[in-house]
């Protein structure tokens, strides 16, 4: 296992760089100390992930999402589209069995990958991208999740159908199974050794996208309240409740979590479409503003290709459509057919990205956060011509809540609870996907997950404390990182996935399929 | 001549055992058809980890209402020279006895009068007032 080995050297480096930096200037505080030792540590890492296509800035891992979900869309003749009305019947549970009743349904399933999607890449995440690359990115942001529909379906239905199944009931799923089984059952070589790999980078998502973004972006929500203290200190307090979830299996917390996720996210919608009906008037010009942003840039860095790759970006952090993650949370369903976990799971990028984002979006748009020259109609950029200069020079966050609060002037409150709610059900969630790569890995057992769960607490404390810059780059690439074997491995295994279709559709045409009565 | 007896694990489902085994030994030929539904929704929120391991609670749910609630109660019944089977289900306690008893073609359901009082009933209903409204199969309910 020299990957293992590998992987054991990568973790020695985060620690050893972090060691040094700490020794260089005691007069730093613990923040800028993790701060500087985090970003020396992974570095080179995201380097690699973000580089751009010879000759151009188009980042190749953007250009690589897109391309398979565009494949994946093609290849399932607009699946998305077709069996848009299906997938919702399923979720009805229209054409559940009732003797099944007990087991897990379509609606929970999808209702627990999405508490782990839907959280601050649809409020913060939305921010970075709108506040970079202008209000373009919604546009390029919609298109990637429409497409990404189709990557989910592929993923999540080889989820299910290579789902390990024990003999006391559980189930393991994901795609480090279905790499290995799928590859496996076609006869190519390689499969365990791109599990091992998708494993160790699911790992590092976990930790990074799935963790330290989530602990980061909950104390600047939290800060923005208070006033600034140390991050350190939101993140042990993270730590100690997630590890009195996950360690000390304190139930409660994550159960009264996932009833109140819910109703925040109605809550955040709601709040959207007030702000939108206040302002109906501009709603027009909000949607010319990203269209004319789409393809020109408006002035943004990087002009039309800058807002289309911070679109592109976004909306995959924030769906996860091709990373592979979802594929983990669905194969917990109860069904005979895998492929209605898939066609369930296409709705999944639709309500993240295409609706709960792009209402993100337009309240950005419309609360005019973003300053525009007025001589040119194009926005200004801040000083470093980074980003777009903001009315407070808020990022991330702290921009939705400004938006939100020029409306809404309570609601950044409400905002800050619902930040540190959804970002503590992502982590839940992102800590069970990441202790199933790393059983994959380690094996099962009270021993090898104990360890990865308190690694996973002691990276909260540090993405609390380091700054966004590093953190939110480490937590693209790692999440990215996950979306390079997985798709490579799904063009493999999209015939499967093919077969299943027709045969599924067939029998559905025929009648063979039906609706039961309830 | 089929009969539902609805229990809910109380105290108060005794009452309508014991009503149920009268009314069938007046009868010639009955058959009794003791049902437990336990509490669910398919419409509820779960972490990741309760799903994966839904399909193990889901059985030992089953086991623990088979050996507490049905189990007793059909041995009440086959001891006093009854036929008697039990059906465990999960679901809306209402509905599903309901579809029980009009899946099985049952002339009559019984339930006990419902245990539940104060805050809860007046938000939400007792399970017994539900069965009551909605049935499609006539209800005995005992006091």
């Amino acid at each position: 296992m020299t990957l293992l080995y590998r992987f054991a050297i990568m973790a020695a480096a985060f620690l050893a760089a972090a060691v040094p930096a700490s020794a260089q200037d005691a007069a730093m505080s613990l923040d800028e100390k993790v701060n500087a030792g985090f970003s020396a540590a992974t570095g080179w890492f995201v380097n690699f992930i973000f580089m751009s296509i010879p000759g151009t800035n188009f980042p190749w891992i953007v250009m690589w999402l897109v391309i398979g979900a565009t494949v994946f869309t093609i290849y399932f003749a607009a699946v998305q589209f077709r069996f848009f009305g299906h997938a919702i019947g399923l979720v009805k549970g229209d054409y559940s069995d009732p003797n099944d009743a007990g087991e897990v349904s379509h609606f929970q399933a999808l209702a627990t990958a999405l508490s782990g999607t839907v959280g601050l890449g649809n409020i913060a995440g939305v921010a970075v991208a709108v506040g970079i690359g202008g209000p373009g990115a919604t546009f390029w942001m919609i298109l990637a999740g429409l497409l990404g529909m189709a990557s989910k379906f592929t993923e999540c239905t080889l989820g299910v159908k290579y789902r390990n199944e024990y003999p006391d009931g559980t189930v393991s799923g994901g795609p480090m199974y279905y790499i290995s089984k799928g590859f496996d059952e076609l006869g190519l070589p390689g499969g365990k050794i791109l599990a091992v790999l998708f494993s160790i980078f699911c790992i590092l998502g976990a930790l990074g996208g799935g963790n330290m973004f989530q602990a980061n972006q909950a104390h600047a929500a939290i800060s923005g309240i208070t006033g600034d203290y140390p991050g350190w200190i939101t993140g042990v307090v993270f730590a100690g409740v997630v590890f009195a979830v996950i360690v000390g299996g304190v139930k409660s917390i994550a159960r009264v979590t996932e009833k109140v996720v819910p109703f925040m996210g109605i809550l955040y919608v709601g709040a959207a479409l007030i702000v939108l009906i206040v302002n109906y008037n501009m709603i027009g010009w909000a949607f010319g503003q990203i269209f004319a942003g789409a393809f020109t840039g408006l002035g943004v860095a990087g002009g039309m290709v800058g807002a289309l790759i911070q679109g592109f970006k976004r909306a995959a952090f924030s769906n996860e459509a091709g990373v592979g993650s979802a594929a983990i949370a669905h194969s917990a369903v109860k069904t005979k057919e895998p492929i209605t976990e898939g066609f369930v799971s296409l709705l999944e990028p639709l309500i993240d990205t295409v609706v709960i984002c792009t209402m993100t979006a337009l309240v950005i748009v419309i609360s005019q956060q973003l300053i525009i020259d007025q001589a040119t109609g194009n926005y200004m950029l801040n000083e470093a011509g980074s980003a777009i200069a903001t009315v407070d020079g808020n990022t991330g966050v702290a921009l939705t809540a400004a938006a939100f609060g020029s409306a809404i002037g309570w609601f950044p409150f409400v905002l800050a609870i619902a930040v540190i709610l959804f970002a503590f059900s992502t982590m839940i969630s992102w800590s069970y996907y990441g202790l199933k790569a790393w059983t994959y890995l380690f094996g099962e057992g009270k021993g090898t997950e104990l360890t990865f769960k308190v690694i996973f607490c002691i990276f909260i404390v540090i993405g609390a404390a380091a700054s966004l810059g590093p953190v939110i780059d480490f937590s693209d690439a790692a999440i990215f990182a996950m979306a390079v074997v997985n798709i490579f491995s799904l063009y493999f295994l999209m015939k499967i996935v093919r077969k299943e279709l027709a045969s599924y559709s067939a029998r559905l045409k025929s009648g063979e399929i039906k609706k039961f009565s309830h | 001549m089929k009969l539902v007896i609805g229990l809910d694990g109380q105290s108060s489902g005794d009452k309508a055992l014991e009503f149920a085994k009268d009314l069938a030994n007046r009868m010639e030929s009955c058959e009794l058809i003791v049902v437990y539904v336990i509490e669910w929704s398919p419409f509820s929120f779960q972490t990741a980890e309760e799903n994966a391991q839904r399909h193990k609670r889901r059985e030992e749910e089953i086991a623990i209402a088979m050996e507490r609630v049905l189990n007793p109660a059909v041995k009440t019944l086959t001891d006093a020279g009854l036929t008697a089977r039990a059906v465990v289900r999960h679901g809306d306690v209402a509905d599903t006895i309901d579809n029980i008893a009009h899946d099985e073609g049952a002339s009559q359901i019984i339930v006990a009068r419902s245990s539940a009082g104060g805050f809860s009933k007046r938000i939400f209903g007792s399970s017994t007032a539900n069965l009551v409204m909605d049935a499609r199969v006539p209800v005995t309910v005992v006091a």
